[in-house]
This record gives structure tokens, C-alpha cells and sequence, in this order.
């Protein structure tokens, strides 16, 4: 039986005075990578952001592993062991890619270390860089680091918003590679834009649209029906 | 890559340009009055540096404009004040050691006093306007006011004259150039609290994380960091810094008077707007321009003195708006 290790309820989000998500609710189960997708402005990044405490929930429950985390502070829910890769990727850039991943380190034992060194073999162009500024790495490793840094304490929950953004194809399928090795020691939530992405490491689906969840389901449902896909993510079969 | 570059020539243009300029008045002034001029200039950089730093490193990391550097800068150099008379013998005494003991007690009472200042004034004043600039720079000139009634409630309203400890005083006579040796102090001083601050900055974890924390407070946050506790030690050390400033500015100037802090926080804001507010080393630099200026110019033009630090802020925010540094540096 699969476990609910993140629950989103009826969650309501103000940025200043407009009202981005309205009643926001959905599950993440254990062994599965869930995937919000939509189009432009229909909440993902913030549905994200509310979970992590970046934006104060003004209504709802949100849940983690059984406890309430919507008035927590973000600081607090990362040490609950959940790691965030937000949208901008969120790299210090005037820092070296060592230092970025110090500061990620909430502890430095032995076991940060063994994740460290399976992570650096993941993502060798970081050991390559290692000294280097994170400022002067190229978009698909300023990606990986923003992930590497997500991971590198017990992580059980990993955030992640719109990896593949700016990102050549064939950096994408790395990215995708590299979510499906963590998929196996982590929960992972997704919000994705690119379908490709979203259908090769999603289980799990919601589709947001104007601050609500209008549909979800299954990924492989999803890519069976272009009726979907066409309504809310814009995506239509190219005629032959 | 080619912004990178043209971004680095830009700096070492400006910087080559700041030295050449403060090289000119060797063409009107004697080299033996330069050397004289240049070492009270650099030990005046110093001294703003102590002040200016504290500014730009609240300012960098908690993006917050704290008037009220001023007011704990002035309670600094107060209580410095208070430590010199409670042991005048040994500041009085000819004697190195006692003279040295009495200096770094007046400077770690005075850093302790204030942090703690500086922490209360965090909690209780600034933390409620985060993210409001308007606010801050009400709400911190509302804490000036009440932190200067105190010290006049606390050491009365008169001007007091401050000591310079017995081997601190004079000159010396190096090659026929005079070199006042409190100013040579200064200059150490504000050397060492620089390297320590770098040190700190680049070698600790803590530092790392307030670096990071200058670039992105919502990330360092989310890395499991508390960023407010982060927040609080920073504006204590802030706080504890302008201190430093005041005792040995008291000295310096040998005086000291509740509203002392609105002279220097004037300088100070000078100061890391040419440096770049949030880089340390930008106040260094900044300092040093506005301390060596001041003095080239109040030596040949004395009229003008004040004027040309100013005069400097417009040039360097005509080229550089957001000063010579970067935030983190």
C-alpha cells in the first residue's frame, strides 16, 4: 500500500493582494514522482513555494509524514528533510561550487560525505568546477548543483520546479536521467512545463489551471488522452 | 564571458583612476607633508571603515538601512569613555601593557555593550518593518533620538574630553616626517578588523552562509538556515563594529558628544556608496578615498575639504551607481 507523504489541502496563497492558488489539494505518495503541470500563471511555482514556507498558506493544511507544516518556517521544514530547487535554480553565483554545497550541508558527517561522493559522481561537471565560481558554470550545470545542493542532506521530499527551463535537449534528458536515480531514494514533486519531461519521470499528475487543480491521475493516462493535453497545456498532434 | 570581462576592467579602470588622482597632489604638495598627509588620511580611513562596514554588511545581507548606526556608534565611544575613567591610572601610566589593557577593555566593553543594543534594537525595532525601507529609515531615526537622550540622561548633555593613553601620544620622527602614532594605531586596527572580518567571511561556515545569504535569503532559508537568528548576530556584530569605530574615534578626536553619530553616519553612507553597499572590502576602499581626500584637499584647499567627499559619491554614482564593489565581496 502506497504511503501519503505530502498532503495539500484546499490551500489558498496570496501574493500581495491577488489570490494565486484558490484551494489547492493534492497528494504525493511514497515511491512516486508527482508532477503539477499547467500552463503559464496557473500556480505551480507558488503551490511549491507554499510548501516549503516561502509564502504563508492563508487557508488549508498542509501535511508532511503525518504533521502539519503550513505555519512552519522555511528553515524548519527543510530540516523535516524536505530539499527545494526552485524555478530560478536559487545558485549563489558569487559563491564556488564547494561553497554552494557547504552551505546546503546541515551537517558534515560521514554519511554527507558518502551522499556527497554519489553525488558528485552523478554530476561529475562538478567535481570538474568544484573550485570554480558557480556564476560562471553554464545553465545545465548551474542545474545540476541546484539539485545536487537539494540532496545532499537525508532529503525524503525533493521540490523541484521546471528543470528543463532554458535548457538544451539534450541537457533535459541528463536532468531526466538524473531524477530518475533520485526518484529511487526520494520522493520527488515536479512542476514541469515540458511534456516530454513530465511523461518520462512522472507517476502522478494534477493539472492546475487559474490556482486550482482541474484534473489528475495517472502520467500514462495522460499521455493516452490529447483531448487533455490540448485543453489545458496547449499541446496538439501535428497532423501528417 | 565578455560582460565578466568588460565588468573587470570597469572596476580596475575606476580603482587605477581613484589612485592616480590621489597620487596628483604630490604635484603641489612637498613629498615629507604628502607622506604626513597621507598616513593621518589612511588612519581617518580606517576609523570611517570601523563605522562604514557595520552600515554595509546590515545593509547587504538584511537589506535593511539602519539610521540608528550613528546613535550606537556615539553609546560606543561613551562607554569607551567610561572605561578610560574608571581607569585613568592606566591610561595615564607610561607603560605599553597598561596602556594596551586599557584600550582593548574600553573597545570589548564597548563592543559588548552595543551588540547587545544592537541586538534589542533588532528585535524589538527593526525586525517589524523588513522589506520597508521608508520604515526602516523612520523607525531607526526614531531609535537615534531615544539612544542619544540616553546617553545624555546616562553622561549629561556636555561635550566630554576624551584621553589618549600615555604611549599612544605623540609623534614620531621618521626620516623628518612627522607620523602621529595614534594614527598608526588607527591604521592597524582597522587593517586587523578588516583581515578578521575576511577571514570569517571566507574561511567559516558561518560566513559562507551569510555570503550566500547577501545573494539569497529565500534560498538560504530554505537550506534549513535560520535566517532571522542569522539576521540578529549579524546586526549585533554591525552594531558591535560601530563601537570599535567610536572608541577609537573618540580618541582620535579626542572628544566625545551625544550627537556625535550624525557627523560619522554621514561619512560612513558616503563611504559605502562609493564602496558598494553589502561588500566589505568596497567600505574599505571607500573609506581609504574618502579619509586620503579629505586630507589632500583640507591641506591645500581647506575650504573645500567637506565638499570633495561628496563631490567623489556623485562622480563614482555617475559611473557606478551601485558603487565600486559588489554585495558579498
Amino acid at each position: 500500500m502506497n504511503e501519503t507523504i505530502l498532503k495539500v489541502a484546499d490551500v489558498h496563497t496570496y501574493i500581495e493582494q491577488h489570490h494565486i492558488l484558490q484551494g489547492v489539494s493534492f497528494e504525493s505518495q511514497a515511491d512516486a514522482v508527482t508532477v503539477l503541470i499547467g500552463r503559464n500563471g496557473a500556480g505551480k511555482s507558488t503551490a511549491l513555494k507554499t510548501v516549503m514556507g516561502l509564502l504563508p498558506a492563508a487557508e488549508g493544511k498542509i501535511t508532511y509524514r503525518g504533521k502539519e507544516i503550513q505555519k512552519s518556517k522555511p528553515y524548519q521544514i527543510a530540516r523535516m528533510g524536505i530539499g527545494f530547487v526552485p524555478e530560478h535554480m536559487g545558485i549563489f553565483a558569487e559563491l564556488t561550487v564547494e561553497e554552494n554545497m557547504r552551505v546546503a550541508m546541515l551537517v558534515e558527517d560521514d554519511a554527507t560525505a558518502r551522499r556527497l561522493e554519489r553525488i558528485l559522481g552523478m554530476f561529475s561537471a562538478l567535481k570538474k568546477f568544484w573550485k570554480s565560481k558557480a556564476g560562471t558554470l553554464s545553465g545545465g550545470q548551474k542545474q545540476m548543483l541546484a539539485i545536487a545542493r537539494a540532496i545532499v542532506n537525508d532529503t525524503s521530499l525533493l521540490l523541484i520546479d521546471e528543470p528543463s527551463k532554458g535548457l538544451a535537449p539534450i541537457i533535459v534528458d541528463m536532468v531526466i536521467d538524473s531524477i530518475n536515480q533520485i526518484k529511487e531514494r526520494s520522493v520527488v514533486v515536479l512542476v514541469e512545463q515540458n511534456f516530454h519531461m513530465a511523461s518520462s519521470v512522472g507517476d502522478d499528475y494534477f493539472i492546475l489551471d487559474d490556482g486550482r487543480v482541474v484534473h489528475s491521475g495517472r502520467v500514462e493516462e495522460l499521455v493516452q488522452n490529447e483531448e487533455l493535453q490540448s485543453r489545458y497545456l496547449g499541446i496538439s498532434k501535428v497532423e501528417d | 564571458m565578455a560582460e565578466n570581462i568588460f565588468k573587470r576592467w570597469n572596476q580596475e579602470l575606476t580603482l587605477a583612476g581613484a589612485g592616480i588622482l590621489l597620487l596628483l597632489p604630490l604635484l603641489a604638495i612637498q613629498p615629507k607633508t604628502y607622506l604626513t598627509l597621507t598616513i593621518a588620511g589612511l588612519a581617518m580611513g580606517m576609523l570611517l571603515f570601523l563605522v562604514a562596514s557595520g552600515v554595509s554588511i546590515i545593509f547587504g545581507l538584511m537589506d535593511v538601512l539602519n539610521f540608528a548606526h550613528g546613535a550606537l556608534f556615539a553609546w560606543g565611544a561613551y562607554v569607551g569613555f567610561s572605561v578610560f575613567q574608571l581607569l585613568m591610572k592606566w591610561v595615564e601610566a607610561d607603560s605599553v601593557l597598561q596602556n594596551l589593557a586599557v584600550f582593548l577593555t574600553a573597545m570589548v566593553a564597548a563592543m559588548i555593550t552595543v551588540a547587545i543594543l544592537g541586538i534589542i534594537l533588532e528585535r524589538v525595532v527593526v525586525r517589524r518593518v523588513y522589506g520597508n525601507h521608508l520604515f526602516q529609515i523612520l523607525i531607526t531615526f526614531g531609535a537615534t533620538i531615544v539612544l542619544v537622550e540616553l546617553i545624555r540622561v546616562f553622561w549629561g548633555p556636555n561635550d566630554e574630553v576624551t584621553t589618549v593613553p600615555l604611549t599612544f601620544s605623540g609623534n614620531w620622527d621618521i626620516m623628518d616626517v612627522i607620523v602621529s602614532r595614534y594614527r598608526i594605531i588607527c591604521i592597524f586596527l582597522g587593517a586587523i578588523v578588516y583581515g578578521v572580518i575576511q577571514l570569517i567571511l571566507k574561511k567559516t561556515k558561518l560566513g559562507t552562509i551569510v555570503r550566500a545569504g547577501v545573494e539569497d535569503r529565500d534560498m538560504v532559508q530554505a537550506m534549513g538556515h535560520n535566517i532571522y537568528l542569522l539576521f540578529t548576530g549579524v546586526f549585533a556584530v554591525g552594531a558591535g563594529l560601530a563601537a570599535l569605530g567610536g572608541v577609537a574615534m573618540s580618541i582620535f578626536s579626542l572628544q566625545v558628544y551625544p550627537d556625535m553619530g550624525g557627523t560619522y553616519l554621514l561619512f560612513a553612507f558616503i563611504v559605502v556608496i562609493i564602496g558598494g553597499l553589502g561588500s566589505v572590502t568596497g567600505s574599505l576602499v571607500g573609506a581609504l578615498i574618502v579619509g586620503l581626500s579629505y586630507n589632500y584637499v583640507a591641506y591645500l584647499v581647506p575650504w573645500a575639504a567637506a565638499g570633495v567627499n561628496v563631490l567623489i559619491m556623485i562622480i563614482i554614482l555617475l559611473i557606478r551607481p551601485t558603487g565600486l564593489f559588489q554585495a558579498g565581496k
